[in-house]
């Protein structure tokens, strides 16, 4: 029982990350329809950003952590956010009206070119960081051998997360932005119509994404301490997989599923086998496809009139 | 005579390589209602539409207030003060009908957004009784009067109606059109109207153009083209 407790807690943690990435998949497809597999290496970069920006300012001397991380998150959003709005306006924007599987072929060469841009400009070699974030607090003892805690950095990870999805939540359901990406979302042609510049909206979408993928970035860097350039592509196919779980184009679904995934894999390591880890989380891509394909949350695709 | 609002001159357009219009001249005057009437496919929606910008038209040009709007992006037209109830309505069926409402209003600069609701809702009243419900779960009719609410939001100098009457029943049809009568005498509202329902749109317009096969094959008054009998045959015997 302690120990279901505390692979919980561990798996709401990593859920968490998902979800945050996974909303990036999710708002992209429901905009405008594509799956952005360069999605996962924006988050890649993002984890790279925070780490040279806590390097600098390491350097230039700000060493409280407080205030050092809240840099590095101002730093990482910002950059990473570029990153995210410039592969929209180089590599897709040009191809909006083209054939439907130009985008996901453009999207595809995205991913590697960041990744070798990574590889080429960082190293190869894993990158480490050390904790800057330690101590737990005990959350249950039954007086056995296992105590269940939750460590401060998942706390924060929790935190952050759940603090971006309310403010997320609220840009989307209340404010004039919001609208216009969910008249984006439900009807392109009609969005223009109304002077909508949908050129734009699609960007912020892109932007919005990003910058949601660099804090979950930031994140995964504190939480495991190390990176490569490479570690874009499972997150980011995890990530797919929560926001197809869940119900790809549906906000809630996306942060769902991220939980679900983040969950079934912590379960899945503690109780089985760790090694076989990804294969839980790819089997249950497949198995939802098949028998779920709109999944959680999700509606039934219905043909546009 | 004085300038019109919108000038179309010589415009042809294509969807990839099939030309849809072929060199169409239509005028609207300030304060007119001008209908468009014309079977299936004749190229109306393809002319409402690439007033809008999309399909821009390849050939000839578009002339709002003595502007070239011909290559303007949509959006930019659309914030000259053109506004269009398009053809299938095109409601946003999963936000409210305020929703829709609101994003009429996105181009109405400084304007008062409470005023500008009540005109919607005084001119129908069901709006406002639906007013939290979401677009797709409205009728046909009420989706209809959304649709020139929503447009109307915007407090266009121009407005395009793409077939207003397209599957409601005559009742409604009758409420739509008396509502389309009134914004033109009260507001001196200039529309510009394409309909199958020749006969409707015909008896409220000033002036009418017959369209064949994306071309104008004839043009006159409203009460021209309802007695000529090339109009009366292919368009009104047995089809009011």
């Amino acid at each position: 029982m302690e120990y279901f407790l505390q692979q919980s807690i561990n798996g709401f943690a990593l859920g968490s990350i998902y979800g945050l990435v996974a909303i990036g998949y999710t708002m992209v497809y429901g905009i405008i329809g594509m799956i952005n597999f360069a999605h996962g290496d924006i988050f890649m970069v993002g984890t790279f950003i925070a780490l040279i920006a806590f390097l600098i300012l390491v350097a230039i001397g700000i060493t409280a952590i407080p205030l050092a991380l809240f840099l590095m998150l101002l730093i990482a959003m910002l950059l990473t956010s570029l990153y995210g709005w410039a592969v929209e306006r180089i590599a897709y924007r040009p191809l909006r009206g083209s054939f439907r599987l130009a985008p996901l072929i453009s999207a595809i060469g995205m991913s590697i070119v960041l990744q070798n841009y990574v590889q080429l400009a960082q190293g190869a070699r894993v990158k480490t960081l050390q904790p800057l974030i330690t101590g737990t607090h005990t959350v249950l003892d039954l007086g056995n051998r296992f105590v269940v805690q939750i460590s401060n950095i998942q706390i924060l990870i929790v935190l952050t997360t759940l603090a971006l999805m309310t403010g997320f939540t609220w840009i989307i359901s209340s404010t004039s932005l919001g609208r216009d990406m969910r008249a984006c979302e439900q009807d392109l042609k009609m969005a223009a119509l109304l002077g909508v510049d949908t050129n734009r909206t699609i960007s912020l979408t892109f932007l919005i994404g990003a910058a949601l993928a660099s804090v979950a970035g930031m994140m995964y860097l504190l939480y495991y301490g190390v990176i490569d350039f490479h570690i874009g592509f499972v997150a980011g196919v995890k990530a797919f997989t929560a926001a197809v779980l869940g119900g790809i184009g549906s906000l809630p679904g996306a942060m769902l599923g991220g939980l679900l995934i983040g969950l079934i894999e912590t379960y899945w390591s503690a109780y089985f086998s760790v090694q076989y880890k990804d294969v839980a989380a790819f089997s249950i891509l497949i198995v939802v496809l098949i028998f779920m394909p709109t999944g959680i949350l999700g509606r039934p695709e219905v043909e546009k009139v | 005579m004085s300038e019109p609002l919108l000038s179309i001159k010589g415009v042809s357009a294509f969807y990839g390589s099939i030309a849809a219009l072929k060199g169409i001249d239509v005028d609207v005057m300030p304060g007119e209602i001008v209908t468009i009437i014309g079977a299936n496919g004749a190229g109306k929606s393809t002319l409402m539409m690439t007033i809008c910008g999309n399909p821009q038209a390849r050939e000839g040009r578009v002339i709002f207030e003595g502007r070239d709007i011909t290559h303007l992006p949509t959006h930019e037209i659309m914030r000259m003060k053109i506004a269009q109830s398009p053809e299938g309505r095109r409601i946003f069926p999963r936000m409210t009908v305020y929703e829709n409402l609101q994003m009429g209003a996105a181009t109405a600069e400084g304007g008062d957004f409470g005023s500008d609701l009540a005109r919607v809702y005084s001119l129908f009243p069901i709006l406002e009784k639906r007013s939290s419900q979401r677009g797709g779960t409205l009728s046909g009719g009420e989706q209809q009067m959304l649709a020139i609410g929503r447009a109307l939001m915007s407090r266009p100098r121009l407005l395009l109606l793409d077939e207003p009457s397209l599957g409601l029943a005559p009742l409604i049809v009758r409420q739509i059109f008396s509502a389309i009568r009134d914004l033109n005498q009260r507001e001196k509202l200039t529309i510009f109207l394409v309909e199958q329902n020749a006969f409707h749109a015909l008896k409220l317009a000033h002036r009418g153009y017959v369209m064949v096969n994306g071309r104008i094959a004839l043009q006159g008054t409203g009460r021209e083209l309802l007695e000529r009998p090339e109009v009366r045959s292919a368009y009104l015997e047995g089809g009011r």
